[in-house]
């Protein structure tokens, strides 16, 4: 753990730890705030982790360290795009609640020196967060934020 | 009531703080002592203005050993953005914003 992370997003959720963990465990809650993707995995440390989409896995990984509702970390190794040759990453949330609120700590590290995976998903992570943040506070998540005149009514 | 929304607005009204966001953004996660050789304010000003930027959730840090990494935290910046710019919206922003990027990359 010589390198430091890359990246680490702070957002806070007027929520509950185990509501917040919940949403970040749960296929049907997360393929709400993030762009339909549903995480998928029995949620023990050793077991596989996957993004799915359409039935299609498009981001794998393993379960690195999972203690609800504090702690959930998974190694991410994106399979589409041309990163599949690339070494996983690590993505870790850290859940602690202060003044009634939840302070969702996300970190993504442990990247290959001139990572194509960085710069990919670096835009993503706000975004999602917000989302995340939204559908727990109000009930309703975000629209993705590519989304422009192409579903314009 | 104050809320987080005006801190953000507060902490990003000083042009000193939101240099020390450029640092960070250029070169994230660094030290106090990092941010102090590379800029013309006193230790004890970068130090007020890093505590102003994490109140507002600007900055996140990390302790790592006896060492506090500082990182740009675009959260706020990002919610901002979804508060005031539509769906809709969004795209041609881009395209704008691209657009004078590269021609007054043009005329250096």
């Amino acid at each position: 753990m010589s390198d430091k992370p890359k990246f680490i997003y702070v957002i806070y959720i007027a929520s509950t730890p185990e509501k917040v963990f919940h949403a970040l465990t749960d296929p049907k809650l997360s393929a709400r705030y993030w762009f339909g993707y549903e995480v998928t995995s029995e949620w023990k440390v050793g077991s596989a982790f996957a993004l799915m989409k359409d039935g299609k896995g498009w981001d794998e990984g393993k379960v690195l360290e999972y203690d609800p509702p504090r702690r959930l970390a998974y190694s991410f190794h994106p399979l589409h795009d041309g990163l599949e040759n690339e070494k996983p990453s690590r993505v870790t949330f850290d859940l602690e609640e202060i003044n009634g609120q939840v302070k969702l700590t996300m970190t993504h590290d442990d990247f290959i020196e001139g990572s194509k995976v960085l710069p990919k998903i670096s835009t993503g992570w706000p975004s999602i967060l917000s989302s995340l943040k939204s559908l727990l506070e109000t009930g309703k998540e975000l629209p993705p934020f590519w989304k422009g005149d192409y579903d314009k009514k | 009531m104050t809320t987080l929304m005006d801190e953000v607005f507060k902490a990003l009204a000083d042009a000193s703080r939101r240099e020390l966001l450029d640092r960070l953004r250029a070169d994230n996660g660094q030290t106090l002592n990092e941010l102090c050789a590379r800029l013309a304010m006193t230790r004890q000003a970068v130090s007020k203005h890093l505590a102003i930027l994490e109140a507002a959730n600007l900055v996140a840090t990390v302790r790592r050993g006896r060492e506090k990494l500082h990182y740009l935290n675009p959260v706020p910046i990002h919610e901002i953005g979804e508060r005031w710019i539509g769906k809709f919206e969004r795209s041609r922003l881009q395209a704008l914003s691209d657009m004078k990027k590269a021609l007054e990359d043009g005329n250096e």
